[in-house]
């Protein structure tokens, strides 16, 4: 029974983590000393997996053209019959959480979402997952005969195999429910989920007028931009910036928080971020109790000389 | 048009996480609980469809007695009645199977959850219910209008949005900017009042098997103090993050 694993893909191109969720995967079915199956749907990069330890590679051809979890859920839970297996790996982006319930639900299997590690014990299966928004872990145990892991974001390295796989391609047809009408994507930019870096912005920047400092920050790191809640609330920047409890989690390896207090919200939401940074010219602000480096200054002095000498610092280094 | 809101009781979020009995418990000692604020902005748009449209709203809870404070401030700021399904809601499972009976027999053109509980994230229950009941999804629904039979919804996807549209019934996993901040409602002296002759149903519960369980809490290892860096050396803040953090 081996474990299988969804790799997600945006018309046609993998998604971030693939690598490192493969990775898991293949750690995974080490331990059970088994063997990885790693299904993609509409794929055209499939064989970039080849090299993170799967035995075998599966990409659904799937009559869509765009992410329907629905239809998604049903394939997959064919494929996981057909497979025969007992352990499902998804990841926990919007659309990996968006499928999942569906997914368990249909194959009345068990599932756990913002898994960070490998399993601490196989018999009976133990995970370790964040709850209570980032103020707690809970180690979880599935109980049900089919359990799906849902992988966080960035907890686990890409490690490289030998390649044994090769690709089969199969037809699926797609049990369309919501029929898609528009779609606005972020082009280009760099996305709060996908991000190694994000550059966020709060009240101490006093006006929407002045995000251009933050924005040029985040755009010589290669970074996303996100906000704190009433940034958001008052229209100076979109919800879909709005960082923290009620808003998008951030798992990045940098946070730079600019003019944000530190709100037990706001932190909740960025905790599980690597290194955080803060700026604000308030030594009392709590946001510095959570920071590993900081600055007590004026974002409005200080973001312009920062963002000036890593343009230079980058442009150097490539 | 009949709607199920599904409401979880949350802590507070300014609640401080504690765990007892050997951490394998939350402790809500001195815990105020709340809406889920993800359900609060799906409740108020359930209103807004009750005073624009037409509708009767449904308020469901599984759990114990401890949620009817909860339960009761959604018929104050306008639910018609509130279900509490009287089990301890152990899993998304658990919570999912008691939805999934409840609605059966009580069939809605929408249910209305929302995208995650902020307690312990499971970010589920609605993808179970929607399986069962085969209901039409979107998750991370920030913008829904209903027209006739016909709904069409916005969803939040990591990269951008996306309009969908689907016939009833729906479900959908409901988080902020399906109403505005500032539409929200504070419960009133007439709510209240009115709340008082309003219905909360206590329903047993129906059997059903976790798939899950907490074997036990632990609370992130304490951080070490902030490093400072002076205002005027920002080369100093650059070197600890390439060399130090290693992040850039
Ligand atoms: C139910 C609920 C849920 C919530 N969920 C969230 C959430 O998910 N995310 C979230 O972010 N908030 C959330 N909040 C709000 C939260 O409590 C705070 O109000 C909010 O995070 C504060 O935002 P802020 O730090 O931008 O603003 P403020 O608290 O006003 O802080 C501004 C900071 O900028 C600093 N500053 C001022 N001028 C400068 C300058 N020139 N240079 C540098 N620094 C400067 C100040 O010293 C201050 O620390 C929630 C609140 C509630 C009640
Ligand atoms: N005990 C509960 N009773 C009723 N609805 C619930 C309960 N727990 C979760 N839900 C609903 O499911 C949504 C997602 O919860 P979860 O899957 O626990 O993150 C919540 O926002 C609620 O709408």
């Amino acid at each position: 029974m081996s474990v299988l694993l969804f790799a997600e893909s945006l018309q046609g191109k993998l998604q971030k983590g693939a690598a490192e969720l493969s990775s898991y995967g293949y750690a995974l079915a080490q331990q059970k000393n088994t063997s990885l199956t790693i299904v993609t749907i509409n794929c055209e990069e499939i064989d970039q997996l080849a090299q993170y330890g799967p035995s075998k590679l599966i990409n659904l051809k799937l009559d869509t053209s765009y992410f329907e979890a629905q239809a998604y859920a049903i394939a997959l839970a064919e494929v996981a019959a057909t497979e025969q297996t007992n352990l499902i790996i998804i990841g926990s982006s919007a659309d990996a959480k968006y499928l999942g319930g569906i997914l368990a639900g249909k194959l009345d299997a068990g599932y756990v979402t913002n898994v960070v590690q490998l399993p601490s014990s196989r018999e009976p299966l133990s995970v370790k997952r964040t709850t209570f928004s980032n103020k707690a872990f809970a180690v979880t145990k599935l109980t049900a005969d089919i359990n799906i892991i849902g992988v966080a974001a960035n907890s686990f390295e890409a490690t490289l195999q030998s390649p044994i796989a090769t690709v089969s391609q199969q037809d699926a047809t797609a049990n369309s429910i919501c029929k898609q009408i528009s779609v606005e994507q972020n082009q280009g930019k760099t996305t709060i989920a996908d991000a190694d870096i994000v550059v966020s912005g709060g009240r101490g920047l006093k006006g929407p007028e002045n995000w251009g400092l933050i924005e040029d920050l985040a755009d010589v790191l290669g970074a996303a931009t996100a906000c704190s809640k009433p940034v958001s609330d008052m229209g100076w920047r979109p919800h879909s910036e709005h960082v923290g409890q009620t808003g998008k989690p951030v798992a990045t390896n940098l946070y730079i928080a600019v003019g944000i207090s530190g709100a037990i919200q706001h932190l909740a939401g960025v905790n599980s971020s690597k290194v955080k940074v803060v700026i604000n010219t308030d030594p009392e602000a709590p946001f510095f109790k959570a920071a590993d480096y900081g600055i007590v200054g004026d974002a409005f002095e200080i973001l312009p000389k920062l963002t000036e000498k890593l343009k230079v610092l980058m442009g150097g280094a490539d | 048009m009949k709607i199920l809101v599904c409401i979880s009781s949350v802590p507070d979020t300014t609640s401080k996480i504690n765990f007892k009995d050997n951490d394998t418990l939350f402790d809500d000692q001195g815990v105020q609980f709340v809406i889920n604020p993800n359900d609060e902005f799906g409740l108020t748009r359930a209103i807004w469809f009750k005073e624009k449209v037409g509708a009767t709203i449904d308020v469901l809870h599984v759990g114990t007695a401890l949620a009817d404070a909860t339960l009761r401030k959604a018929l104050a700021i306008g639910a018609d009645k509130a279900i509490r399904i009287d089990t301890e809601p152990i899993d998304g499972f658990v919570v999912a199977d008691q939805i999934v009976a409840y609605a059966s027999t009580n069939t809605y053109d929408l249910i209305i959850a929302g995208r995650e509980s902020i307690d312990y994230n499971g970010s589920m229950v609605p993808g179970l219910i929607a399986a069962k009941l085969n209901y039409a999804f979107v998750n991370n629904c920030v913008h829904l209008n209903i027209d006739g039979t016909t709904a069409s919804a916005t969803r939040e996807m990591d990269g951008g949005m996306e309009v969908l549209t689907t016939e009833l019934p729906l479900l959908i996993g409901g988080q902020k900017g399906l109403v505005e901040e500032t539409d929200l409602r504070i419960p009133n002296m007439r709510g209240i009042m009115q709340a008082r002759q309003k219905t909360l149903e206590v329903v047993a519960p129906i059997e059903s098997t976790p798939k899950t369980s907490v074997i036990s809490f632990e609370k992130p290892a304490p951080k070490a103090t902030v490093k400072l860096v002076p205002a005027d050396d920002i080369d100093q803040l650059i070197d600890l993050l390439q060399n130090e953090a290693k992040v850039l």
